[in-house]
C-alpha cells in the first residue's frame, strides 16, 4: 500500500520526537515510523533527571521527558505515529521507503524530506568467551530493570566509566542489585565526576587500567578474570585476577545505525569520536543528500540531550526547506545551535568537538 | 526475578499470561517480550550457536542483534527480546544440543 507524507522520520525516540514537534502547526504532513510498540526510545529508560537548561528538561527524569514528548507529539493532528513498523529499505528508483508494519503489512512510503534518527546499537567486548549468558550491553540492563521490573542479576561487574557506565551502576543499586567494581581500561573515569563521585559514595569502586580477560562458566557467567593494564594498553603480566560475579556489564560505548543512510548515498565518514561511520552534515543537520536529515545517535553517538536538541534543528530546518515554517524558525535553529554548541565546550566536549569537526560540510539547504 | 520495589519506578504490569518454555509451564505479563518473561523465570539460555552449541542469551534487547532468537509457536528465529509474549505461546529453545 502506498502512503504520502511531507515529511518523514524514522525513529520515535529523543531526536525523531523533537523533530517532530518542532513540525507542530506547519500544517506539512508527518509521519514517524517507529519500531517498538511506544514512542520514547531510550529515553523511557532513564530514571536520572537531565542537566541543562529549562528547556532541555533539567531537573526532569528520562522517561517522563519521553511522556511529555510523546503526549505533544499524539496530541497533535498533522502528525502521524505508526508504532512496531521497521523502515527496511529505501529504494531509489522510485525514491520510496519500504515500511514493514506488525511483520505483516508493507507500505511504500513516498515523502519529500526524511529525518533519520535510528540511533545507535551497543558494541561488544573482544575477550575469551564474551558470549555467554549473563554478558549484557548497558541498555539491556536498562530494558530488563527500569522498562520491566525485571533483576539483570545479582552481582554485577560492569566495564566502562563513561557516562552510561556509571549511571546504569547508579541505577543497578537503585534496583537492588550489588554492583562488585566498575572496571575501566583507560588511566581516568570516562564520565562526569558529578556521576562519579556519586557511585563512588555508594561505596562502588571504580578500577582505572583495569579490563576484562576471560569470562568465566560453562553454561552461563559464573565469573570473570580480570587483568591490570600498561600506559600502552597490554595486560599486565601476574595482574589477573578470578572475581565471582553472575552478570557482566558492558557499557563500552554504541556505534550509529547507520545502514539507511548508506542506501540514500550520503557521504560518510568513519569517525571514531562519533562511534562509526557517520554522515557529513551542515550546521541544519541536512546531510548530502539534500533531502535526507540526521538527528540523534545515529548522526554521531552522544546523549539524549544533543539527540533532541539536533531533533529540534532538523525538523525546524526542514520545515523551512518546505517553505512552511512558523515565523520564529531562524531564531529557534539558531538557539538549538547555541544551546548544542555549549554541550561540547571545555574538556568533557572536546572528542565530540573533534569527532564533528570532521564531518560538518557547507551544504546547501 | 521481579524488582518488587523500586524508589523512582512504579512498574505497571500487563495481564497475567500462561506460556510454555521447552514443555513447562510459566507465567509472564502480556505487555512484556519474550525474553524478559523468560528471565523474570530465571532462564537465560535462549538459544544455542549454529557451529559450536554454545549457549546464547539476551545481549541488546531492543532489537538490534540477533542473541535472542528462538522457535515461537513453531516459527524459528524469532526476535524474543521485542516479540510480545501472548497467552498460550509454545517458546522452544533454538538450536538445542550439547556443548562441544
Amino acid at each position: 500500500m502506498r502512503i504520502d507524507c511531507d515529511v518523514l522520520i524514522i525513529g520515535g525516540g529523543p531526536a525523531g520526537l523533537c523533530a517532530a514537534r518542532s513540525l507542530l502547526g506547519t500544517g506539512l504532513k508527518v509521519l514517524i515510523l517507529e519500531r517498538d510498540p511506544f514512542l520514547g526510545g531510550q529515553l523511557l529508560k532513564q530514571t536520572h533527571m537531565f542537566f541543562g537548561s529549562k528547556e532541555q528538561y533539567a531537573g526532569t527524569r528520562g522517561f517522563e521527558i519521553g511522556q511529555i514528548l510523546t503526549r505533544e507529539v499524539q496530541a497533535s493532528p498533522n502528525i502521524t505515529v505508526m508504532l512496531e513498523t521497521v523502515a527496511s529499505g529505501y529504494y531509489p528508483e522510485e525514491n520510496f521507503i519500504l515500511a514493514l508494519e506488525k511483520e505483516k503489512k508493507l507500505y511504500q512510503v513516498y515523502f519529500k524530506k526524511v529525518i533519520v534518527a535510528t540511533g545507535a546499537s551497543e558494541k561488544s567486548l573482544l575477550f575469551e568467551g564474551n558470549d555467554l549468558p549473563g554478558i549484557y550491553g548497558a541498555g539491556a540492563v536498562q530494558t530488563l530493570m527500569n522498562m520491566y521490573g525485571v533483576m539483570p542479576g545479582k552481582d554485577i561487574i560492569m566495564i566502562g566509566s563513561g557516562n552510561i557506565g556509571l549511571i546504569v551502576s547508579y541505577q543497578l543499586l537503585q534496583a537492588g542489585v550489588k554492583v562488585k567494581a566498575i572496571l575501566e581500561a583507560a588511566p581516568t573515569v570516562g564520565g562526569y565526576f558529578v556521576h562519579a563521585a556519586k557511585v563512588s559514595r555508594m561505596g562502588i569502586p571504580i578500577f582505572t587500567q583495569t579490563t576484562v580477560k576471560r569470562a568465566l562458566g560453562r553454561n552461563a557467567l559464573e565469573g570473570v578474570e580480570i587483568v591490570s593494564l600498561d600506559s600502552k594498553w597490554q595486560y599486565v603480566p601476574g595482574t589477573e585476577r578470578k572475581w565471582p560475579c553472575d552478570t557482566l556489564c558492558l557499557a563500552v560505548g554504541l556505534s550509529p545505525m547507520s545502514e539507511l543512510l548508506w542506501q540514500f548515498q550520503c557521504e560518510m565518514r568513519y569517525v571514531s569520536e562519533l562511534g562509526g561511520y557517520v554522515a557529513k552534515r551542515n550546521p541544519f543537520m541536512q546531510t548530502t543528500h539534500p533531502d535526507v536529515y540526521i538527528a540523534g545517535d545515529v548522526s554521531g553517538v552522544e546523549e539524549a540531550s544533543s539527540a533532541m536538541l539536533e531533533g529540534t534543528i532538523a525538523g525546524f530546518a526542514v520545515s523551512k526547506a518546505l517553505h512552511k515554517m512558523l515565523d520564529s524558525v531562524d531564531q529557534v535553529i539558531q538557539n538549538s545551535q547555541t544551546f548544542l554548541d555549549e554541550m561540547h565546550v571545555g574538556t568533557i566536549g572536546e572528542k565530540i568537538r573533534n569527532g564533528l569537526a570532521k564531518v560538518e560540510v557547507d551544504v546547501c539547504l | 526475578m521481579r524488582i518488587k520495589e523500586h524508589p523512582i519506578i512504579d512498574f505497571q504490569k500487563g495481564k497475567t499470561v500462561t506460556f510454555t518454555f521447552d514443555g513447562v509451564q510459566y507465567e509472564g505479563f502480556d505487555d512484556e517480550p519474550i525474553a524478559v518473561a523468560l528471565y523474570a523465570n530465571g532462564i537465560k539460555t535462549l538459544s544455542y550457536s549454529l557451529k559450536y552449541h554454545r549457549p546464547r542469551g539476551i545481549f541488546c534487547c531492543i532489537g538490534n542483534c540477533s542473541s535472542c532468537l528462538m522457535k515461537v509457536n513453531g516459527i524459528p528465529n524469532v526476535r524474543t527480546c521485542t516479540q510480545r509474549i501472548e497467552q498460550g505461546m509454545v517458546i522452544e529453545t533454538q538450536g538445542k544440543g550439547a556443548i562441544k
